[in-house]
């Protein structure tokens, strides 16, 4: 294969010059079999020294180099250029969720700093000054395996559908983080660990877009890393939040009626007891009805619920 | 100007286990180039080297002997002693910090074979030891909470040095341009290697020498510099590293007709040779046109006959890199591989507790401590053995925080001319915009890597490495004529390439002239023209010192022997 022209639009940002970002388009003559990356830096070396990335191994280790391309968070150093060249125009920019500082580096403190929250460390009774290896099964090893590979390249971070509108949110790599400690056999910690992930902002927080596990660059796959997370947290019996509140109201609702009732669930997520927590949702059901995004009053009859209701009650029964 | 009782440049496994070791009593910063995670101690894949004797009968004995044999007798064993001796204990407590590590069928840490390990030796975490470890000291660092302050992505311009007493370093903030002098009781250096002056290289693009130049344009000597370890399997013509743990599962090494050449070579070894040998082969095979692929210039990696099982669960990475970046799937097709230059065994000399030596005499530069890749202590001599780079910075960053603890609070601070410091770093700054232009920073670069990889690479010669030594001297004097062109502040790459350059220049000639000087081979140094090793004239370490007119001057300095006399290296 020959040498083939492309365009590389790339979304440039000087905060001493520009107010706002804006698109820069490089013509470029690449090689075949050439990443990302090694593109960047030739457009960096060719036509314009000034164009600001990051980047350190070129073998998708370090975790430096997150970019997205076409609208997508990948790693510069691993993704083929020709995987991403539609029409002979590749987009590439800063990934999302995070302030651009220039160019293509943005400021990553929020991301590492959010991985605080998780205590993301081993908690272990043992001394600091061991003489001896504990001991460990393959098995639970290989439980571990998928959460430590990460990278903290922050391309789920990026591309994290609730971060983009709420940043309080925990973030899929930090769930990893907390995932490698909570089903690590030698942490002591994971009762602690389960009923502080379990409270608003972390594990049920999440809404299951699947964003974060699709541009995953790793094993690592924060999502079914939070769903392992959420059963366990079932399974230990920690009931008493709204996620999990949710999660068991949907449950009765699909399970007696076929259908999501959606005016109980909210309530019961909230706790029929806890007065403030259900006052704070009727503002929410104003603008829900000013909206006329409101459900029905009464839930409408649906074809084939009892089919649903019987499914539900067969999965309860294999589950059991 | 900031000021701390200790700063460490680096954040990889030696900086950042010497820190932990100090920062519940001393004030502490660690200054990084990059982010601690994403140092280049993450890029290790096959193991960390302890003799524990968990799935055989291994010994420390074993180790060490193993070890001085590696080094082609170039190591200094009681420094190699300390190492095997500190082993079990540097993995157990990595374990109980955390580190995730594959384990055995009765729950024990699993270990696999290595090249030059006459034992199964190597821990490992799946193939991707380093990133568990570095991973497990950056948690650390979380642990420690606001105490230890980390200044990422600064660019450590300066070490400072007068009257024998290190003072602090002058550093550029690559977010802001700005740049500030850190004051400091003491200096670790912990930056790392110099792989980045090679064309084939396996070696981050942050692994520009940037510690050993500040610490030699310092007044500080530079130690066995000419010794640069090619490793057998680098992707082909990206030097990618795909470990050694690929052959200690099992994974053959095979020539254009198939053929398991290292039976030639290294007949009771095998793959799992040393590398510096494996590596050797390999060239030979394809110099004398064995080599596979349209230019028969690579050879190939065979791991097909492991089976998927084992590939994915045992070298996950190596399978992803194949792909990724060649397309090849390895559990169908052996993948093309290369030697790539991977590891400095030269670097800043410094004793069994890491402080810096000034000459050979043994005089140490008060408060300046060396520690990992950046410095030659020297534990791998002419040639390490793999699994025993990540145990040397485990070990010896914790040797180095130890006896700061026990240093410092005797040391004063010294004072600093900070207007000075800053200005001889601004000055260094603006020549570099100072140039007409004439000349292209990354032309130059480009044209570095090529002399070095082809005329200072596995195989060398006195020819080569004179047109080398010629070549080096006119891209310095090219250089001169560069311009940066980003006048920018924060994250101005072209200026942060220029500074990395100059630094490449400098220390490129130290290995191309230590080198050239080393009439002998021994271990990752072979030359064609003096093909033997000669204990009679060249058991010594070479020592470059840093002249007033930027040239420099070869010393020598014996090598420590305790209990392995010489002798014929064979496997």
């Amino acid at each position: 294969m020959a040498a083939h022209k492309l365009i590389f639009r790339i979304q440039r940002f000087d905060p001493a010059a520009d107010r706002e970002p804006r698109d820069q388009d490089f013509e470029v003559e690449l090689p075949p079999g050439i990443t990302i990356l090694k593109a960047l830096n030739k457009i960096r070396a060719e036509q314009d020294p000034t164009l600001a990335l990051r980047y350190s191994c070129g073998s998708a280790i370090c975790g430096s180099c997150a970019v997205k391309v076409n609208g997508h968070a990948r790693l510069a150093c691993k993704t083929q250029v020709s995987d991403c060249a539609d029409n002979g125009v590749l987009r590439v920019g800063p990934i999302g969720n995070l302030e651009v500082l220039r160019d293509l580096v943005v400021d990553i403190d929020p991301f590492l700093e959010s991985l605080g929250r998780v205590k993301p460390y081993l908690v272990a009774e043992d001394g600091a000054a061991p003489d001896h290896e504990r001991h460990q099964s393959p098995e639970q090893f290989l439980k571990i395996d998928p959460s430590t590979t990460c990278i903290l390249c922050a391309a789920c971070y990026s591309d994290c559908n609730v971060l983009e509108v709420d940043h309080s949110f925990v973030g899929p790599a930090s769930l990893a983080k907390a995932h490698r400690f909570i089903f690590d056999s030698r942490d002591t910690a994971t009762f602690q660990r389960l009923g502080t992930i379990s409270e608003q902002t972390g594990v049920w927080d999440c809404t299951h877009c699947g964003e974060c596990s699709t541009r995953c660059p790793t094993e690592t796959k924060p999502l079914e890393r939070i769903e392992e997370i959420r059963t366990r947290a079932m399974a230990d019996g920690f009931h008493d939040n709204a996620g999990a509140r949710h999660a068991l109201g949907f449950r009765e609702t699909v399970g007696k009626r076929g259908l999501l009732d959606e005016n109980y669930l909210p309530a019961r997520s909230m706790g029929f007891g806890n007065l403030p927590g259900l006052l704070s949702l009727v503002p929410v059901g104003l603008r829900m009805l000013r909206r006329r995004k409101n459900p029905p009053l009464i839930p409408p009859s649906i074809d084939k619920a009892d089919e649903i209701r019987k499914t539900f009650a067969r999965f309860e029964e294999l589950r059991k | 100007m900031y000021s701390h009782d200790v700063v460490i440049v680096g954040s990889g496994l030696a900086g950042l286990r010497a820190a932990m070791e100090l920062v519940d009593h001393l004030d502490v910063a660690v200054v990084t180039k990059v982010y601690p995670s994403r140092s280049h101690s993450g890029a290790a894949q096959g193991g960390v080297a302890a003799a524990l004797g968990n799935v055989d009968d291994d010994t420390v004995e074993a180790h060490i002997y193993d070890t001085v044999k590696g080094s082609d007798f170039l190591g200094d064993q009681d420094a190699i002693e300390i190492l095997c001796n500190d082993a079990p204990r540097t993995i157990y407590e990595m374990e109980h910090l955390g580190c995730p590590f594959s384990r055995t069928a009765d729950n024990k840490l699993n270990q696999r074979a290595f090249g030059g390990h006459s034992y199964l030796r190597a821990c490992f975490s799946a193939d991707r030891t380093g990133h568990a470890l570095l991973h497990t000291l950056v948690e650390q660092t979380y642990k420690h909470g606001g105490k230890l302050r980390v200044y990422s992505e600064w660019h450590m311009n300066r070490l400072i040095v007068e009257d024998g007493v290190c003072r602090g370093i002058v550093a550029l903030d690559i977010k802001t341009g700005q740049l500030e002098v850190l004051r400091a009781r003491a200096v670790l250096f912990a930056s790392g290697g110099y792989g980045q002056a090679f064309k084939i290289t396996s070696n981050a693009a942050a692994n520009t020498g940037d510690g050993i130049v500040a610490a030699y344009r310092a007044g500080v000597p530079l130690q066995d510099m000419e010794f640069v370890q090619f490793h057998p399997t680098g992707l082909y013509e990206h030097g990618i590293l795909l470990t050694e743990g690929a052959r200690g599962e099992g994974g053959y090494l095979i020539n254009a007709e198939g053929d398991r050449f290292m039976s030639r070579y290294a007949p009771s070894k095998m793959e799992l040779g040393p590398r510096d040998i494996v590596s050797r082969s390999e060239q030979t095979e394809i110099n004398e046109g064995r080599g596979a692929g349209p230019h028969k210039d690579y050879v190939l990696l065979d791991l097909r006959h492991l089976g998927r099982a084992k590939i994915m669960e045992r070298l996950p990475q190596v399978y992803n890199l194949a792909k990724d970046f060649i397309g090849v799937d390895c559990v169908e097709e052996p993948v093309p591989i290369q030697p790539t230059a991977h590891y400095s065994m030269g670097g800043i000399p410094a004793d069994n507790d890491c402080q810096v030596y000034l000459d050979e005499n043994g005089t140490h530069v008060t408060g300046f401590f060396a520690a990992g890749e950046c410095s030659c202590i020297s534990v791998h001599g002419a040639n390490r053995l793999g699994t025993n780079s990540l145990l040397e910075a485990l070990v010896f960053g914790r040797r180095a925080g130890k006896k700061m603890l026990d240093v410092v609070p005797g040391l004063k601070q010294a004072g600093v001319d900070e207007e000075g410091e800053l200005l001889a770093a601004q000055q260094e700054i603006e020549a570099l915009y100072a140039g007409d232009g004439s000349e292209d920073l990354h032309a130059i670069r480009e044209e570095l890597k090529e002399t070095m990889t082809y005329q200072v690479g596995v195989y060398r010669c006195g020819e080569d490495m004179r047109q080398a030594q010629s070549a080096i001297a006119g891209l310095r004097e090219r250089f001169r004529k560069i311009q940066v062109k980003d006048r920018g502040g924060n994250f101005n790459l072209n200026l942060i390439d220029a500074l990395e350059l100059s630094n490449m220049l400098e220390y490129a000639e130290l290995i191309v002239d230590g080198g050239l000087a080393r009439e002998e081979s021994r271990g990752a140094h072979f030359r064609t023209d003096f093909p033997t090793r000669d204990d009679v004239h060249w058991l010594k370490h070479t020592l470059a010192f840093r002249t007033d007119d930027g040239g420099h001057e070869l010393r020598y300095k014996p090598v420590t022997i305790t209990r392995f006399e010489p002798e014929e290296r064979k496997y």
